[in-house]
Formats: C-alpha cells, structure tokens, sequence
C-alpha cells in the first residue's frame, strides 16, 4: 500500500493553537507521526528576569488564557514562602476559590472542543453556554473574564462583599443542574460513547513511563491528586473526592473531567460558606531574600511546577516552569501509532492540549 | 452589477479564519464563545471556516513569534481577494506585555497588512462583536 503524508497544523481546525504533526499513514493506519511544537514560544521566562517581583505577575498570567490564574497562584505561593510571608486565610480562600472556578471553566471548554471535533455541535453549544455562567461569577468577583489579575503577592485583589458571594452561589447551584445533564449526556449518550470508548488507550506502565499528569493520568487508574496528596493552600481544611477511573480511554477522561467539574462546585459551595473574615493581602517587600523555592499546584491538566531563585535582588533570578501539556505531547507518536486517522482528531481533542503553557 | 452582487453576498455572509500567531489562548477562547448561543454569531452570516481558501476575513491573536511568521504569510497568501485582516488583543496591535521578548517579532502588521484593530487584553466577546461588525460595514 503507498504512503502519503498528512501535514496537521500549525493552522488546523481540530486545533485551536499552533502544532504541526506529519502523519505519515499507510492506507487508513497511521504508521508514523512527527511532532514539532514551538510556535508559540515567546520566551517569557527569559522576560520575567527583566522585571521586578511583582511586575511579573501579570506577566506570568499570560503565559496561558485559559489556567492563567492557577499560574500566578504558583508563582505567588513561591515567592510568599521565599519571602517569608504569612497571607491572611481570606486571601487563601479566596486565591482557591478562584482555581476551582478556573477548573470548571477549563473543563466545560474542554467538554465542548471534543464534542465539536467528534461532530457533536450540540454539546459544544450546551457546554459553552453553562460555561457563561461561571465566567460570570469569575467576572463579578475580579472583573476579568479569562485574565482575572486575582493574584499578588501576599494576597488577592478582589474581596467580595457577602452580597456578591451569595450571587455567586445562586450562579453555581445554576450550573450545578447543567453539569449533571451533561454528565448524563456524556455518560448515556450512545453517540458519545461509541465515538469515544477504546480511544487513545493508555494504561498506567504508559502514563508512569512519560510522566503524565492531571485527569488524563486519573482516567487510566493512577490515583494522585496534588491537591489530596500534597495539599497546599487551604486544601487540607476542605473535602473533596478524587475522580480516578480505569477504562484510559478518551471516554473515561471526559468522565473524570465532568465528575470533576461536579467535585469543583462543590468546594466552591465549601469555601463560600467557610469564608472567614479580615484582610485580604498583607504588603510584601520589594526584595526577596536570596534562596530557592519549588512551587507546585494541581491545574486543570495535571500539576504545574515552579522554581523560582533569588538572588536578593529587586528582579528573580530564574522562574523555570514546568506545566503537564509537555509529557502529553511526547506520548502522541506512540498514542497514534496504528490507528485509523478518523479517530486522530479524537485522541488529539481528549489529551487536552494547551501549547500556550507548553510553549511558554 | 456583478461587482455590486458580489460585494452585497460579502457583506451578508463574511467567513472568518481564525489564527493564533503566538499568543496566550486567552483571546482565542473569547473568539470562540462568539459562536456559542449567548453570543451567536453565526446569525449575522458569519461561518468559522477551516481553510484559507474559503475564508475572507482573517482574524489573528497575539504577537507574531519567529516560528509562525512564515506560515502567518502563507496563510494570507492563500486567502483570495479581496481579503480583509481583523486583529484581536492588544500584542497583536503592538506586541504588548511581550514586545520585550526575544522571540517576538512584534504585532501583526509586522508581517501582514491589518485593517483594523482590537486592542484589550483579552478582548471580551462584545467588543469582537462590535469589530466584526465595523469591519463588515467597511466592505
């Protein structure tokens, strides 16, 4: 049979930001996938060391738009324990409260890009019409939409009034409904189903041997969960369950994501109604003493790992980041290998790509 | 007559390309809730298209890095005349937070003619909304 060449990318439909796959395919079968990524490579941290430590903050929110808060968290809470400085719980709260809406956010952005790439408009429409809602209580609380410059170290820039969080709430129990329909749609859906069970199988020798992370590690029976198992933040104080599933297919991914979502609201519902009181930022010294620090939370797509140095000057020294989209690219040759190329733009839409993180 | 069919078939149904040239996603996925149904765009006519060659109004995110400038030209090569480039977010107009950056060449019209501009940061919805419509009036 002859080969052909598929070139993927870096202007695709399936893809909402630049890569660039050769499939080389053989028939229908795909034999071999070559991956390059870097389009959207800026250097920013390179250009975090020309700035000042607070200065960089909103930079570092533009590393990606869609977990751009879970960024700053990292990259605060670093800097904070370099610094030495202790942040009031309101602010605490408040900075995870934040997260977990950016996590649902993320995961029904998510739920309508895999339903429109396997031909399902209307769960597209349905995901990112309940999608406005929590992007509305994200913007009632900090004024931004996607970048929410929530974050600075030492605390929060936002402090709602008890009015605004019970606005919040009505939003969230809203949503709530919303998310249990499309649980059902995802979990009943004959449609759903047969386009994505069996897809894009990883078992857990696979997801140990390239390092993978977040719901996609969770889908394949790996139970860790950063925010469970090494709890940062407020995260000790509030309970919550740990999706993990066995299947390792794109079906159960989308499970553990829409479970998750679910988990999510919950715990938005735990901290607003726990919400203590009193400041939420404390001033932080224009220089960090000298010292090195690694910063690690749970994004919506695994963990993101920050190591930050000082050199006890005004500017960091270094901020290397490290986010969970990398490792998930290195699996796709493999992943690929072998099957039909109807099923790629599946497999490549269930891993959850974000190059902005990747790329940086 | 034929020029006056042909621009009034433009106006009533534009199709837009979508291209991120090197910037964070945060104004992509705001151009992508156009098309959800609080926003709705696609009642003005407006179609989100895969290829180049179907599209006339191209719509770019985010500065424009060394890597993509090629492609970001091949793509505006592609799309026929007459041809119409809209910019969405403030590094796309100048490079913005990452003009300093050394793998930034700039904004877009570094590279490509643009024809109107949308600065924010990330440009909210209704503020797409408005500029799709300007640049639509202009035609």
């Amino acid at each position: 049979m002859s080969r052909l060449v598929i070139p993927i990318g870096p202007q695709h439909p399936i893809l909402k930001e630049p890569i660039s796959l050769k499939v080389e395919v053989e028939g229908e079968n795909i034999t071999h996938v070559d991956l390059q990524i870097g389009f959207v490579h800026r250097g920013i941290e390179k250009l975090v060391e020309s700035l000042n430590w607070v200065q960089a903050v909103p930079l570092i929110e533009r590393i990606c738009g869609i977990c751009s808060h879970v960024h700053t968290t990292t990259y605060c809470q670093g800097v904070e324990q370099l610094a030495g400085i202790e942040v009031p719980k309101r602010a605490l709260y408040l900075r995870t409260l934040m997260c977990e809406l950016e996590r649902i956010h993320s995961h029904l952005l998510w739920l309508g890009i895999v339903g429109r790439n396997i031909g399902q408009e209307a769960m597209f429409m349905y995901a990112w019409r309940d999608r406005e809602l929590v992007m509305d209580v994200m913007e009632a609380f900090s004024g931004g939409r996607v970048s929410h410059q929530a974050n600075t170290i030492g605390g929060v820039r936002f402090d709602p009034s008890p009015a605004e969080t019970a606005a919040a709430q009505k939003l969230l129990a809203e949503l709530e409904s919303k998310v249990v329909a499309l649980r059902n749609i995802v979990e009943h859906s004959e449609s759903f189903i047969s386009r994505t069970a069996g897809m894009g199988v990883m078992n857990r020798d696979d997801i140990r041997r390239y390092g993978l992370l977040g719901p996609v590690a969770r889908a394949s029976g790996v139970d860790f969960d950063l925010r469970r198992d090494r709890p940062y933040s407020v995260y000790p104080e509030l309970d919550f369950k740990v999706i993990v599933r066995r299947e390792g297919d794109v079906w159960a991914r989308a499970m553990v994501r829409v479970e998750e979502t679910m988990q999510s609201i919950a715990i938005c519902h735990h901290i607003i109604n726990k919400l203590p009181g009193g400041a939420v930022s404390v001033k932080a010294p224009r220089r960090v003493p000298v010292g090195e620090v690694i910063s690690r939370t749970e994004a919506p797509r695994g963990e993101v790992v920050y190591y930050i140095r000082s050199e006890g000057g005004e500017h960091p020294a270094r901020v290397k980041v490290r986010t969970p989209t990398l490792p998930t690219l290195a699996s796709f040759p493999e992943l690929l290998q072998g099957v039909s190329i109807a099923d790629m733009t599946v497999i490549i839409s269930g891993a959850d790509l974000c190059i902005a993180c990747a790329d940086r | 007559m034929i020029q006056r069919l042909f621009r009034l078939a433009h106006k009533k149904s534009p199709w837009i390309l979508t291209y991120n040239a090197g910037g964070c996603n945060g104004c992509d996925i705001e151009l992508l809730g156009l098309f959800n149904p609080r926003y709705d765009i696609e009642r003005f006519g407006i179609l989100q298209q895969a290829s180049p060659r179907h599209a006339d109004i191209l719509i770019c995110t985010g500065p424009v890095t060394i890597k993509t400038r090629p492609y970001l030209e091949r793509i505006y090569e592609q799309i026929p005349s007459p041809k119409h480039v809209l910019v969405v977010g403030s590094c796309g107009c100048t490079g913005g937070i990452f003009k300093n950056a050394y793998n930034v060449l700039g904004g877009i019209d570094q590279v490509i003619p643009v024809d109107l501009y949308l600065p924010g940061c990330p440009c909210r919805p209704e503020a797409i909304f408005n500029a799709v419509q300007t640049l639509i009036d202009r035609l």
